[in-house]
């Protein structure tokens, strides 16, 4: 598979995202400047976390308007696979590809820990290779990760299963307690009503190696990969 | 022609910065503060002598991307 990495100015999770997908997952990346202006021959789309633009004036709000947000656009129109993590989740949210907008931590501080997720739709080109009602173990790290939007959309994306997942105890309980930044809903990741563009806070790219400790978040690659029939190749840095 | 625009977030819509400054306030003895609000303020020059075209450029500015209008609303003069 062919995967491009959006890098704007300020994007720090690009690298990361193309070594687990180049590296631990032996896939074709290519990096994208944000000048660029078109998508050629690619299948899937990330992305990254970051502060592009510096989150100057709202995350993500000058980053929606770079040259490349155009080719997003018209690649996720089309069908093409998108995935935001964290930064690149604002941007679409920004971009209007995704419904809501992220408002400050209710904490007001930076939350940069391990959380727990729940998958809450399995049968989507982003979890189908996870259980229904899993429990992922993914870092957050975010000012601005407290989703919201008004009661009519969030009725919506509730009843067409495009929340996919929601913050919860290591258990799988979604409670107030386990919520780190004060979401609506616990939401943590949503999807369009089309299935082909995710936005999550969590970083999966941060939790996909066994020697980190933590590959929960590979499963999120690789379901991507295997919903165009093409699981990922062995490569040789897993050592197997 | 100057325009000065506010942007601020929508009644109802929770502030944690306003609320933190709130209780800053608080304990400095301003006890009669309350329902402190954050927002922001911006001029933009606007090279136009016509009001009514600068006035519907500024709105646009605001609705594209000064504001996001989801959760903020915005307000203006020119002068």
């Amino acid at each position: 598979m062919k995967i491009g990495v959006v890098v704007f100015p300020g994007s720090n999770c690009d690298h990361d995202c193309q070594y687990i997908f180049k590296d631990v997952l032996g896939q074709y990346v290519e990096m994208i400047w944000h000048k660029e202006t078109l998508l050629a021959g690619l299948d899937a789309v990330v992305l990254p976390g970051g502060f592009s633009y510096g989150d100057y004036l709202r995350t993500g709000a000058i980053a929606r308007f770079s040259p490349v947000m155009g080719a997003v656009k018209a690649f996720a129109k089309k069908g093409g696979l998108v995935i935001g993590i964290c930064n690149g989740f604002q941007i679409l949210l920004e971009a209007g590809l995704l419904p809501g907008v992220m408002l400050r931590n209710t904490s007001l501080n930076f939350i940069c820990k391990d959380v727990y997720v729940k998958v809450e739709n399995a049968a989507t080109r982003f979890t189908n290779r996870c259980e229904s009602g899993q429990v992922l173990k993914i870092p957050i790290a975010h000012a601005d990760g407290n989703y919201y939007t008004d009661p009519i959309t969030l009725g919506g994306i509730k009843a067409n299963a495009q929340v996919i997942f929601r913050y919860c105890t290591a258990d799988g309980k979604v409670t107030p307690d386990a919520n780190p930044n004060g979401s609506l809903d616990n939401i943590a990741g949503i999807m369009n009503a089309d299935g082909n563009v995710l936005g999550m806070m969590p970083h999966p790219e941060r939790s996909a190696e066994a020697i980190l400790g933590n590959e929960d978040g590979r499963l999120i690659f690789q379901s991507m990969l295997s919903s165009f029939g093409k699981p990922e190749l062995q490569s040789k840095l897993i050592g197997i | 022609m100057k325009a000065k625009i506010h942007v601020t977030l929508k009644q109802g819509i929770l502030d944690p910065q306003g609320k933190a400054i709130e209780h800053a306030l608080e304990s400095l003895g301003f006890k009669n503060a309350g329902n402190v609000r954050v927002g922001k303020y911006m001029e933009v020059d606007v090279n136009e002598t016509d009001r009514a075209n600068a006035d519907a450029q500024v709105k646009q500015m605001c609705e594209k991307l000064l504001a996001n209008t989801v959760i903020e609303d915005y307000r203006y003069e020119l002068g």
